[in-house]
């Protein structure tokens, strides 16, 4: 989540072996997310992070590591920035690519975004998400909100083999994966692996924290 | 499916993982919109279990001099507000759709009891999202809700009221998509849900009409209606919308007026005219009335707006709770304070012949009122 402390934690996570950090935009009603991120977006208001605040924290990021950042985020913020001059402003601030996690693959199509299939997603929308996405395909491997489960989901491997005969894009997989257990698990699946709330729980302890519980991860995918 | 049905407004902002559960709920609602068992069943309910039609009531001693105000009923209906018209249509849908498990947010409470009170008639689980705030000011509704079988779970986050509360009831749908039937109260979320809740809302402006015409041989001048997430509103307008001489004015709470000093925004799953500040971050609203307490509205009104079609205008928390004493003291009806600020509204309307839409009764707001 865009913070003060957020250069500094993107060091730490890249240091940890993170190959790729996705930064939170946060917005005041979050749809997808689950109690740790809704907390996280709710201090970071709280704190004034609005969208020039952000934009200027994914720059301040950018010139500290090089490793794709990619700006996850609501479609009010684009909708009230300019949808267009956000995605400029972003590339402009060093963002790699953009997730808009409310907006389908169907709307805004002209927007470049990764896109996010999920385990009720029909094959149909799978392939025009494979077709249009920024890179890769982010793989939810859960019905329901971010946050951490107990075991890795059992509608990933499904939705890996739905996904992979339909595209050759990188498919990462995230949604409820906070261990690296779970980590090694998703990634005998998927190519790639996101962690969100248990990497924003490791960072509110301190940048050491989260470059430990990166490094744990990385290691657990060797 | 992707079109907005309201001009710039309305549309699917929503997580992917929903979009097959809209396009189904589209598919069912086309299908039943033309089978006439599912059109017969709603209308056999209506009269029977809802008791439609509500009737037309001309006020005596609350009128103004030099006019003439006609209410439109709802607080009649079982339930005791407009919100049953909505949540036994969508409940017909989603056993049609072979749904077992509703998930519902509420505000004033009138829609979590109407929605508890059809699952209680069908035979299906209940839960029902409602903010801690409106929990505490709207208790008597938590209590019908638990007696008729559902389970009220508590918004203790944010605002504690009813975005909230929206906000949990559709992470709750996401999560149990593929058994779980959401069953929205207003004509808000993302589409076809606002163009369902104003066709299962519209019967209240099909009936006023054709009654206008009974007894007055003559169409009213103004139609007022409030307005939070606007589904009464839209359906009491929705008789009325071709009939160009008749003036639409919906009424929205002065410190909740999404149409009034909204901006467009996104907010539970569709574009509408949104109380937010320039970032586009939703702001709080501030209502005595829980069911107007919403920062949103649904995109129909935002196109009616910025057609001129309906005009907007506000009454304060004062002017409605006046509105409340002054019904219930002149006419022996206790309005809920929802429709009091449509009441407010009307009696310094320049109209002469003023239809006013009495959404729902008073006695959810005894205590509010009370306090005051």
């Amino acid at each position: 989540m865009a913070g003060r402390g957020t250069p500094e934690l993107a060091e730490a996570a890249a240091a940890g072996g993170a190959d790729l950090i996705e930064i939170g935009f946060p917005f005041s009603d979050p749809l997808a997310d689950g109690p740790v991120v809704r907390r996280a977006a709710e201090q970071a208001l709280a704190d004034g992070m609005r969208t020039a605040e952000c934009l200027r924290c994914l720059s301040d990021v950018r010139e500290r590591v090089s490793v794709p950042l990619v700006p996850m985020t609501y479609s009010s913020l684009l909708e009230a920035y300019g949808w267009e001059r956000f995605a400029a402003d972003a590339r402009a601030a060093g963002a790699t690519s953009l997730i808009v996690a409310d907006l389908p693959i169907d709307v805004h199509p002209e927007l470049e975004r990764i896109h996010l299939v999920a385990p009720t997603s029909t094959d149909e929308r799978i392939a025009l998400a494979a077709e249009s996405t920024d890179g890769w395909l982010y793989l939810v491997t859960v019905a329901g909100t971010t946050g951490a489960r107990t075991e890795l989901s059992p509608a990933l491997a499904p939705l890996v083999a739905r996904t992979r005969a339909l595209t050759d894009t990188p498919l990462y997989a995230g949604f409820g994966i906070s261990t690296p257990e779970q980590a090694a698990g998703a990634a005998e699946l998927a190519d790639g692996v996101v962690v969100g709330s248990a990497a924003l729980l490791a960072a509110e302890v301190g940048p050491a924290a989260l470059e430990r519980f990166v490094a744990q991860l990385r290691a657990a995918l060797v | 499916m992707t079109a907005t049905a309201y001009g710039a407004y309305g549309g699917r902002y929503v997580p992917e993982t929903l979009i097959p559960a809209l396009d189904e709920l589209a598919r069912g609602w086309e299908e039943a919109t033309v089978d006439s068992a599912y059109r017969a069943e709603l209308d056999a309910l209506g009269a029977h279990y809802v008791g439609r039609p509500s009737p037309l009531y001309e006020t005596e001693r609350f009128t103004p001099p030099g006019r003439r105000i006609v209410l439109k009923r709802e607080d009649l209906n079982h339930t005791g507000a407009h919100k049953i018209n909505n949540a036994l249509g969508q409940i017909l849908l989603a056993s049609r759709l072979g749904k077992r498990r509703i998930v519902a947010e509420t505000g004033a409470g009138q829609h979590g009891v109407a929605t508890a009170t059809v699952c209680a008639r069908f035979g299906l689980e209940c839960v029902v999202y409602m903010g801690a705030e409106d929990m505490r000011r709207q208790h008597p509704n938590v209590e019908r809700m638990r007696l008729l079988g559902a389970e009220v779970r508590a918004v203790e986050f944010g605002t504690k009221t009813l975005k909230e509360a929206t906000s949990e009831a559709i992470r709750d749908w996401i999560a149990n998509v593929e058994t779980t039937y959401y069953l929205i109260g207003s004509c808000v979320g993302p589409a076809p849900y606002p163009s369902i809740v104003r066709e299962l809302q519209a019967v209240i402006g099909r009936e006023a009409r054709a009654q206008m015409l009974e007894a007055y041989d003559r169409l009213p001048d103004a139609v007022v209606a409030c307005v939070g997430g606007g589904s009464n509103a839209i359906g009491l307008f929705a008789g009325f919308l071709d009939d160009a001489e008749v003036r639409l004015v919906g009424v929205e709470a002065a410190g909740a007026a999404s149409l009034g000093t909204g901006r467009a925004a996104v907010l539970h799953g569709a574009r509408s005219s949104v109380l937010a500040d320039e970032d586009g971050q939703v702001l709080d609203a501030h209502s005595i009335s829980a069911g107007l307490d919403y920062p949103g509205v649904g995109p129909e009104h935002a196109a009616l707006r910025d057609s001129g079609r309906a005009e907007y205008v506000t009454a304060t928390d004062e002017e409605a709770l006046a509105a409340f004493h002054l019904l219930a003291e002149t006419e022996g009806i206790l309005p809920a304070l929802e429709p009091a600020h449509a009441l407010a509204r009307a009696l310094d309307l320049d109209a002469e012949l003023i239809l006013v839409g009495l959404s729902g009764r008073g006695d959810k707001d005894l205590a509010e009122v009370l306090e005051h």
